[in-house]
């Protein structure tokens, strides 16, 4: 482990190694590429922060008035599909991962580098090709895109639009195929499973679940695209045919999906809990058993998604079951990162505010989880602003809480600058409240019945829409200022050391930012992660 | 190509980053193909459920579809696809064995079984057409079997064309890469050190022989009983 | 090089056994066995694709990282189809 170095600006480093447009389009190094992803997929989700912007200005007013229905159906779809294919997923494993994952198990870059490439071009194609399904006139399904309404009825860009989600899919396909044969077969010596940081175990599992998941929801899109073309197809009742199971189809997938976009996030909370308070993991194997245990489950439980769509009650209850056992692993990680804190040298820097907050929210999201997964609850529940609440208090108190702080953490480590402190908390104290302000009413308004995807409501409801309207505009200006400071930090920010918070590790242990081939010699392991107890050495240098 | 050895070490052509060696390469080219494999096992599965579901609730009219299929392309074809399995192992083998230049026999016989296949695959689909037996092109059929519903028997062949138009659309995916891999063998590019490529196509294409195998049942011999 | 080799007259046998068992299918599915010529026809295509699997994709020889790989998707792949067929077959049962 080095001792905390000097600040000086490395002379030669991934970035400034090549310059040029070329250089960057046709790179094969995983940091570029995650960079790209970063650029991206920040696009995205301003895009996609758009449309939940004029979806709450059209909650306003119970009439509804802002947007015409039909208007008012392809924003929040689109929103939905932005935000799910083109920003949660790739966001932590695409951006962070790709970056940090080979640092980490001590190898020069990635597995499969143009397959890496290849997925950001995937993601690219897939990206452009939705948004021009969004130009030319958008599309009104829902993100779900239930038949029989996407396959016949819809006048919408259903196609162009699935063909651009099946673009995003492969793109996983690839970074899962990346990460999973990296982890397996490039890791340092010295480097055992049971060394390997947290971050490596969620994003394994990810990549297990990208694998195996996807190609379902590829063909059931892909089934839905033959039968709007040819006008036949296997789910028309006319037929014979049964519109729930594109649902079976559609849930295989999109479940597991949602592990996709949370244990990454799992994963960044152990690195900056360990980091910011000075201590090794509490329960080291229990995390990482429950990441993989997190996967396996995953795929246990779509139909809780269907409870409502006609599925046998049998197997309804067996979904539920299934969804409470799911529970466990996620509640043993928060178990796990609390005795962590227990008793450790707690440093309150922005990467940590934002692991305090995905803590939080991501708790009290997946305990309203457990409401809607017991039948009786969910009947009175579904399609309300309850199960809008529960999941936006997973994907954005939680992931994207942590993609944030895990853009903090690393921020030193891509770019060998530090992003200024102050801004930095008064951002994610702004986010915080912006959020909490947005989407706890809705947890009030799918109580009192509030239907989900409507585009005008009952006038009781009006106060807690124009609250949670209130949030999402402060919300936006939590999210706008990190845009502004981080790129300004690029030019002006303070240089960074290698290792700024005295991280064990390994991404650490080269230089801010790295040489292209990340570490001068190949190192060695020889300690377990985290070992902060054999190193009173290692300090904050920020 | 950079390579990835300490320096003074002479390190072969086809060593990329980020490997030590050809072994650990090839390892993980390895791994990297029968993950992706799993991959295609998915999608397929998704069809395999589809085609589940409806053959469990709608047997009779299945069973009555199934029987207009044609018995002898159908069987033809797989025993093709496995006489194309054999020749792609052996040339394998025969890359394994260093023997660089006798894969490209090898794998043009695959080639000619695969095209056989696909061949025989667009007669039988005519054939289909002819009988007005494709969803969407003038569909027609009728019955007196009982249980028998024409909808559902609609539903059998959108299965069928779908499962089996998108098995021939890897089967095509599979030629051009045994084309890649025949060409580059004739280059002398495939040696007893190097030749990892070759045997990861030939993975590929006996995935692709596993699905027929599953298909040919579940679509052509669902029962051939004389009634 | 630390492959294995496998003899040639094992692939032979594997693709005799192959179109042995094709052979075997098809004429079976003129036999009236009622609700079992599904099952045979399964159990005759699991016992080819296993074939397939260990010799011609050389399974049998392969590092066990391989076949934990295999049996994972075959494990997932059949959840997917017994979950959904769960449903279907309890729909009609009483509540």
């Amino acid at each position: 482990m080095s001792a905390p170095s000097v600040a000086v600006e490395p002379r030669e480093h991934y970035l400034n190694v090549d310059y040029g447009i070329r250089s960057w389009l046709l790179t094969t190094d995983h940091k570029r590429i995650g960079i790209l992803y970063m650029i991206s997929i920040t696009v995205m989700f301003f895009i996609g922060g758009f449309f939940a912007t004029l979806i709450r200005l059209n909650l306003m007013t119970p009439a509804g008035d802002l947007v015409s229905a039909d208007t008012y159906n392809k924003l929040f779809t689109m929103h939905g599909i932005v935000m799910v294919f083109f920003f949660l997923i790739p966001s932590v494993p695409a951006v962070i991962g790709n970056f940090v994952l080979p640092m980490m198990v001590g190898a020069r870059d990635m597995a499969f580098p143009k397959i890496n490439l290849l997925s950001w071009y995937m993601y690219v194609i897939g990206a452009a090709i939705t948004l021009y399904s969004i130009i030319v006139g958008g599309v009104d399904t829902g993100w779900t895109f239930y038949t029989p309404f996407s396959t016949t009825y819809s006048n919408t860009y259903v196609f162009s639009s699935i063909v651009g989600i099946l673009f995003a899919g492969f793109s996983s396909i690839f970074t899962g195929l990346n990460f999973i044969a990296t982890i397996h077969k490039l890791r340092a010596p010295g480097l055992t499973w049971r060394r390997m940081q947290l971050f490596l175990w969620s994003n394994y599992a990810t990549a297990v679940i990208m694998i195996l998941g996807t190609p379902v929801v590829a063909i059931a899109l892909i089934l839905v695209a033959v039968e709007r073309v040819w006008h036949i197809g296997i789910f028309n009742p006319a037929l014979g045919g049964d519109p729930v199971l594109f649902q079976h189809l559609f849930w295989f997938y999109s479940h597991p999906a949602v592990y996709v976009m949370v244990l990454p996030a799992m994963g960044v909370i152990s690195e900056l809990v360990t980091t910011f308070s000075r201590k090794r993991i509490f329960g080291y194997e229990f995390v990482a058993a429950a990441s993989i245990a997190i996967a396996v489950f995953g795929f246990l439980v779509w139909g809780h998604h269907m409870f409502v769509a006609g599925i046998s009650i049998y197997s309804a209850l067996l979904f539920s079951i299934m969804s409470y056992l799911v529970a466990i692993p996620s509640a043993v990680k928060v178990f796990n990162w609390t005795a962590t804190l227990y008793k450790g040298a707690i440093s309150y820097r922005t990467p940590m505010l934002y692991a305090f907050g995905f803590i939080g929210l991501f708790t009290m999201g997946g305990l309203t989880g457990l409401f809607v997964a017991a039948l009786g609850v969910d009947i009175h529940v579904t399609d309300t602003y309850f199960v809008v609440a529960h999941f936006h208090y997973i994907m954005v108190g939680g992931t994207v809480m942590a993609y944030l702080g895990a853009i903090h953490y690393w921020w030193p480590k891509m770019f060998g600058r530090m992003y200024p402190e102050g801004w930095a908390k008064l951002s994610a104290g702004i986010i915080f409240i912006g959020f909490n302000v947005t989407f706890f009413p809705q947890f009030l308004l799918g109580y009192l019945g509030m239907p989900r995807r409507y585009h005008a409501y009952a006038s009781e409801f009006q106060v807690l829409n124009v609250m949670s309207t209130a949030g999402a505009s402060i919300l936006a200006v939590g999210y706008l200022l990190p845009l502004i400071y981080l790129i300004w930090s690029l030019r002006y920010g303070e240089i960074a050391p290698a290792n700024p918070w005295g991280s064990t590790g390994l991404e650490w242990q080269t230089t801010s930012p790295p040489p292209t081939h990340n570490f001068e010699e190949t190192p060695t392991v020889t300690e377990e992660a985290y070992s902060y107890d054999k190193h009173p050495e290692m300090e904050f240098v920020a | 190509m950079s390579h990835s050895t300490e320096a003074g070490a002479v390190t072969h052509p086809a060593l990329q980053t980020p490997y030590r060696d050809l072994d650990q390469q090839r390892e993980t080219a390895t791994l990297g193909m029968f993950v992706f494999l799993l991959t295609e096992l998915m999608m397929f599965g998704g069809l395999f459920c589809a085609y589940l579901v409806y053959r469990t609730l709608y047997f009779p009219s299945f069973l009555e579809a199934s029987r207009h299929m044609d018995l002898t392309i159908g069987a033809v074809n797989t025993a093709v696809l496995i006489c194309s399995s054999l020749t792609m192992a052996l040339g394998v083998q025969a890359a394994q064995q260093g023997r660089g230049k006798t894969v490209v026999p090898y794998m043009v016989v695959t080639l000619l079984f695969g095209c056989a296949f696909l061949g025989l695959k667009a007669v039988e689909y005519y054939h289909h057409w002819h009988a007005h037996e494709v969803p969407g092109f003038g569909f027609e059929f009728t019955s007196s079997v009982p249980g028998v519903d024409v909808g559902k028997v609609q539903l059998f062949f959108v299965l069928y064309f779908i499962m089996t138009g998108l098995h021939a659309l890897h089967m095509l995916i599979g030629i051009g890469l045994v084309t890649w891999i025949t060409i580059c063998a004739s280059k002398g590019r495939y040696t007893r050190a190097y030749h990892n490529p070759v045997e990861n196509v030939g993975l590929y294409w006996h995935f692709v022989d596993l699905v027929w195998i599953y298909l040919f049942p579940l679509l052509y011999l669902i029962s051939r009983m004389h009634l | 090089m630390t492959e294995h080799v496998v003899p040639k007259k094992i692939y032979i046998a594997v693709w005799a056994t192959l179109l042995l068992m094709t052979l075997v299918t098809t004429l079976v599915a003129f036999v009236d066995l009622g609700r079992f010529n599904t099952v045979v026809a399964l159990a005759i295509a699991t016992f080819k694709a296993s074939l397939v699997v260990l010799f011609f994709m050389g399974a049998k020889y392969a590092p066990r990282l391989t076949r934990v790989a295999i049996i994972c998707g075959i494990f997932f792949l059949a959840l997917l189809l017994a979950f959904s067929m769960v449903d279907y077959l309890s729909r009609l049962w009483p509540a």
